[in-house]
């Protein structure tokens, strides 16, 4: 089994954000995963997703689900991340007042999905965009 | 106790959900639903004063069964028909968030974290 999704996550509609990991959540149980594995999966695809929305007006989530692994690949053409070390820092956020309001910009997102995930490779460059790469992993258990 | 139960003691009146009989151990108070992502385990019950979309889709992210709107706040029609799709109960209470929490707690339930 292979399957591939695609969803293209838009920038403009804050209500929108996390229709996609909301998907890859209903997918998953459907195909028979893992309760933990799925809250895994959701949680870190849903701070990516959320994330996309509010720094980089929008993006693409690419998912590959395999029997023993999910990949999320988050594309997106925003103004990228100067230093992603003090990113991946717990309470860094560059979140203006407005994202604060609406429940977001603790700066827990990255390190959330570092905590959720078995890999995470982020690749960004200034003014050009950010690709985020994540995996979980069914192990035993 | 169940999500009833949480009705009756928060004198919450039922937003949509048709399942009221599922039990709950554990709850959660926020308006930052970054915190929640990141702090939260198990609870099943979440209080919140902030009415958006985003606090449907955390408890979802997070499994949670029941979202209780402190301060008579009002769930929009948006809100009420993702929760139907996620199978979340909404309720809405005249309660503050301090009192609503300390009522729970009261009656036996948990915040999850160590004492
Ligand atoms: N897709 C992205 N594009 C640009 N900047 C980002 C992106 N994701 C995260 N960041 C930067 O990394 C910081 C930390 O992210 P995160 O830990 O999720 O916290 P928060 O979203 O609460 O600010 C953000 O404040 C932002 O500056
Ligand atoms: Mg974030």
């Amino acid at each position: 089994m292979s399957i591939q999704l695609h969803y293209v996550v838009p920038g403009d509609d804050f209500t929108r954000a996390g229709e996609a990991s909301g998907a890859v959540k209903t997918t998953l149980k459907q195909l028979g995963f893992r309760p933990d594995v799925i809250r895994r999966v959701a949680i870190a695809m849903y701070e990516g997703e959320i994330n996309m929305v509010i720094h980089a007006g929008g993006g693409e989530a690419d998912v590959e689900i395999l029997p023993d692994c999910v990949t999320i690949l988050l594309t997106d053409h925003g103004p990228g991340i100067p230093d992603v070390e003090q990113a991946m820092q717990e309470g860094f956020s560059t979140a203006p007042e407005n994202v604060r309001n609406l429940g977001f910009g603790a700066g827990m997102g990255l390190p959330n999905i570092k905590k959720y995930t078995d890999t995470l490779d982020i690749e960004t460059e200034i003014g050009v965009g950010t690709r985020m790469r994540m995996t979980v992993r069914v192990t035993e258990g | 106790m169940t999500i009833a139960d949480v009705k009756t003691i928060l004198n919450a009146r039922l937003v949509c959900g048709e399942v009221l009989d599922t039990q709950v151990h554990n709850a959660c108070g926020s308006d930052m639903m970054s915190d929640v992502l990141a702090f939260v385990k198990e609870q099943s019950v979440l209080l919140s004063g902030l009415v958006n979309t985003q606090v449907v889709r955390t408890a979802d992210m997070m499994d949670m069964v029941c979202i209780v709107f402190v301060r008579g706040k009002e769930p929009t029609a948006e809100m009420i028909a993702l929760a139907q799709e996620r199978g979340i109960v909404l309720l809405t209470t005249p309660l503050r968030m301090f009192t609503a929490c300390g009522l729970l707690y009261q009656n036996g339930l948990n915040g999850g974290d160590a004492v």
